[in-house]
C-alpha cells in the first residue's frame, strides 16, 4: 500500500507549490488570542500557509520573524488597546528590515477613527470584531497575491 | 548580486527567498541548489523527532541557546504537517522558540510537510542546502510529530536525537521497530514529570538487546539515553555533548561517510525517479489518464497497464 500512496503524493504535490505564507502575531501585553486562531484557522483552511508566532511579540521579533518567514502578509491582532503605540513600531521595523512592501494588516478592537489613522500611516486594512473570516481570506488573497 | 551569491554572504533576506524558492519547486530552484550545492556540506546536521507534544520545540530553543554560548552559528528548520484537505497548515513551532529572537546567529523557518509523508517536506533537505551554504554551522531540523513510519530525518541528518516523555509506557514498546532504530541519542524530555526515570531504563533495557552498531572501523555506538527538561534548559548541555560525540564517532569510525554515500545516492536516485516522472507525464500524460480509466474499469491491471504506457512513451 505504501509505495502507492507515494505515487499519489507525488501527483498531488506540484498543486502544493507557491502557496500563500502568512504572519500572525499578537504584539504587546495583550492575552485575547481567540480572534488571532479563528484568524490562523481560517485561512489554513483557505489553503495558506500560517505561521503562528504566539502571545507577547516584541515588534522587532514581529519583523524578525516575517523575514526569516519570506512571509507574503503580516497580521496583527491587537484588542489590549495599544495599537497606536505597536503598530507604528512594528511598520517601523518591517521598515529597517527591508520589508516595506509587505501588507501589513490589523485585526481587533480598533475604534474607527484610529483604523483611518493607521491606514495613513501604512497598514493595509484594518478587521474589527464580528468581520467575516471570508471577507479576511479575500483580502489576504489579493493583497499577498500582487506581492512580486 | 546573484541570489546563490546572497545566501553565500549571508544575507537574511536572501537565506529566506531562497528556502521560498527551494519550496517552490520552480525550475529556477534547482539552478539555485545546483549553485549551492558546492557550498554546502560543512555544517553539522541534527535531526529532533518524537511524537506530537514531547517538546521537540522547546528542545530545539534549549538546544540552539546552548550552541550560541559556544559561538556556533544555528539554522532551523521545523516541520508542521500540512492539512490533506485545504492544503493549508498552521506552523506553530516559533511560539517555542522566542528565546533565540533577536540573535543573528540563528535563523529559524517553519516549513509545511505539503502532502509528504515521512516526516518532513520534500523541500527540507534543499532548505537545509541553503542554511548550509549559508554558514550555519549546525542545523536542527524538527519533524512533524512522528510515530513509527516518519523516519525520513535519518537520510536527512547526521545525528538523529529521538524524543520521549514518561508514561508512554507501552507505547514506548511501539517505538522499538521504527524511531529507537533511527536514535544516535535518545532524549527523555519532561524529566520534571514522573516516570522519567523508569522511562529511561526502559529505554536502556530496550538499548541492550538491539545489536550492536559497528561502523567500518570497527568502532561500535551505543546511543545514549539522556533525561533532559526543555522548559527549564537541563539536561541540554550534556545533550549537546552527546552530539558532538557521536559526531566524532562518525568522523573516527568511517560511519560517516558510508552514511553520506548513501545520502548521496538516495538524493540522486530520487532526482533521477524524479525526472523520469516529470518527463513520462510531459509525454505520455493523456494516455496515462485514459490508462487510469480502464484500470478503474478492470479492463487491464496496473502493472501491464504500466508497461504498456512505457513501452509506447519510450523514444
Ligand atoms: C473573551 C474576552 C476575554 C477573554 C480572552 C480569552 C482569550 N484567550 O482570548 C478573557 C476573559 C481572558 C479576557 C480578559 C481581559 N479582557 Co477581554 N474580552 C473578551 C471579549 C468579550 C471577546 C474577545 C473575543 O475573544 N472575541 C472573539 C474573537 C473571534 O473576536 P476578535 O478577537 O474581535 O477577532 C475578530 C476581529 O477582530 C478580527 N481580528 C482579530 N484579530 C485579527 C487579526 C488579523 C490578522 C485579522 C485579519 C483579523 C483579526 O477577526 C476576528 C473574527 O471576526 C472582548 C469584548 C469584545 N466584544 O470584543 C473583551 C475585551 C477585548 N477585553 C477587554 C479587557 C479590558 C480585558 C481585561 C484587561 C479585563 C480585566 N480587567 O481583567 C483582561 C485582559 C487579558 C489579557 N491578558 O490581555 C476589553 C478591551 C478594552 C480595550 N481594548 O480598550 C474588551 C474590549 C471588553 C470591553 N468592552 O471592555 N477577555
Ligand atoms: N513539564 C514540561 N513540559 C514541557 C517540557 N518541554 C516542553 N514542555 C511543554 O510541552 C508542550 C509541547 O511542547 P513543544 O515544544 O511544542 O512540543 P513539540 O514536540 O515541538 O510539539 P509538535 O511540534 O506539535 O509535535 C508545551 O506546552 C511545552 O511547554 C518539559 O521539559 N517539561
Ligand atoms: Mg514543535
Amino acid at each position: 500500500m505504501l509505495p502507492l500512496v507515494a505515487t499519489q503524493a507525488l501527483e498531488v504535490i506540484p498543486a502544493m507549490t507557491n502557496r500563500i505564507r502568512v504572519l500572525i502575531a499578537k504584539p504587546g501585553l495583550d492575552g485575547h488570542d481567540r480572534g488571532a486562531k479563528v484568524i490562523a484557522r481560517a485561512l489554513r483552511d483557505a489553503g495558506m500557509e500560517v505561521i503562528y508566532t504566539g502571545l507577547r511579540q516584541t515588534p522587532e521579533m514581529i519583523a524578525e520573524a516575517a523575514l526569516q518567514e519570506d512571509a507574503d502578509l503580516v497580521g496583527l491582532s491587537i484588542l489590549s488597546g495599544a495599537h497606536m503605540t505597536l503598530v507604528p513600531r512594528v511598520l517601523q521595523q518591517m521598515r529597517q528590515q527591508g520589508l516595506a512592501e509587505i501588507p501589513l494588516v490589523v485585526g481587533g478592537i480598533i475604534p474607527p477613527d484610529d483604523a483611518v489613522a493607521l491606514k495613513a500611516l501604512g497598514v493595509a486594512e484594518v478587521f474589527g470584531p464580528g468581520t467575516p473570516t471570508t471577507e479576511v481570506i479575500a483580502f489576504v488573497q489579493r493583497a499577498a497575491g500582487a506581492r512580486p | 548580486m546573484e541570489l546563490a551569491e546572497l545566501i553565500i554572504a549571508g544575507d537574511r533576506r536572501a537565506i529566506a527567498r531562497g528556502i521560498s524558492l527551494v519550496e517552490s519547486q520552480a525550475p529556477a530552484a534547482r539552478e539555485l541548489v545546483a549553485a549551492l550545492y558546492p557550498h554546502a556540506g560543512r555544517a553539522h546536521i541534527v535531526g529532533i523527532t518524537g511524537a506530537p507534544g514531547v517538546g521537540k520545540s522547546t528542545l530545539v530553543n534549549a538546544l540552539a541557546l546552548d550552541y550560541r554560548r559556544r559561538g556556533a552559528r544555528v539554522g532551523i528548520v521545523a516541520v508542521d504537517p500540512s492539512s490533506p484537505f485545504s492544503g493549508g497548515a498552521i506552523l506553530g513551532d516559533r511560539i517555542r522558540m522566542r528565546d533565540l529572537a533577536g540573535d543573528p546567529g540563528v535563523f529559524v523557518r517553519s516549513m509545511a510537510s505539503r502532502g509528504n509523508l515521512g516526516g518532513l517536506a520534500r523541500a527540507t533537505v534543499d532548505a537545509v542546502t541553503v542554511l548550509d551554504a549559508a554558514g550555519f554551522e549546525t542545523i536542527l531540523v524538527e519533524t512533524v510529530g512522528a510515530g513509527q513510519a516518519e523516519v525520513e530525518i535519518a537520510q536527512a541528518a547526521h545525528t538523529v536525537a529521538v524524543v520521549q516523555v514518561p508514561g508512554m509506557g507501552d507505547d514506548i514498546q511501539a517505538i522499538k521497530a521504527g524511531l529507537l532504530e533511527i536514535a544516535d541519542v535518545l532524549v527523555v524530555n519532561k524529566g520534571d514529570q514522573d516516570g522519567a526515570d523508569q522511562a529511561v531504563a526502559v529505554l536502556e533495557a530496550m538499548l541492550s538487546l538491539a545489536p550492536p552498531r559497528v561502523g567500518p572501523s570497527g568502532d561500535a555506538w551505543t546511543p545514549p539515553v539522556l533525561k533532559a527538561i526543555a522548559t527549564q534548559g537541563a539536561g541540554i548541555a550534556p545533550l549537546a555533548q552527546a552530539i558532538a560525540e557521536h559526531a566524532a564517532y562518525l568522523e573516527r569510525s568511517g560511519q560517516g561517510q558510508q552514511n553520506d554515500q548513501a545520502r548521496a545516492a538516495r538524493e540522486l536516485h530520487q532526482a533521477v525517479r524524479e525526472a523520469l516522472w516529470e518527463r513520462f507525464l510531459a509525454q505520455a500524460g493523456s494516455e496515462l489518464a485514459a490508462a487510469v480509466q480502464r484500470v478503474r474499469d478492470r479492463q487491464i491491471d496496473p502493472y501491464t497497464a504500466a508497461e504498456q504506457l512505457l513501452r509506447d512513451a519510450e523514444p
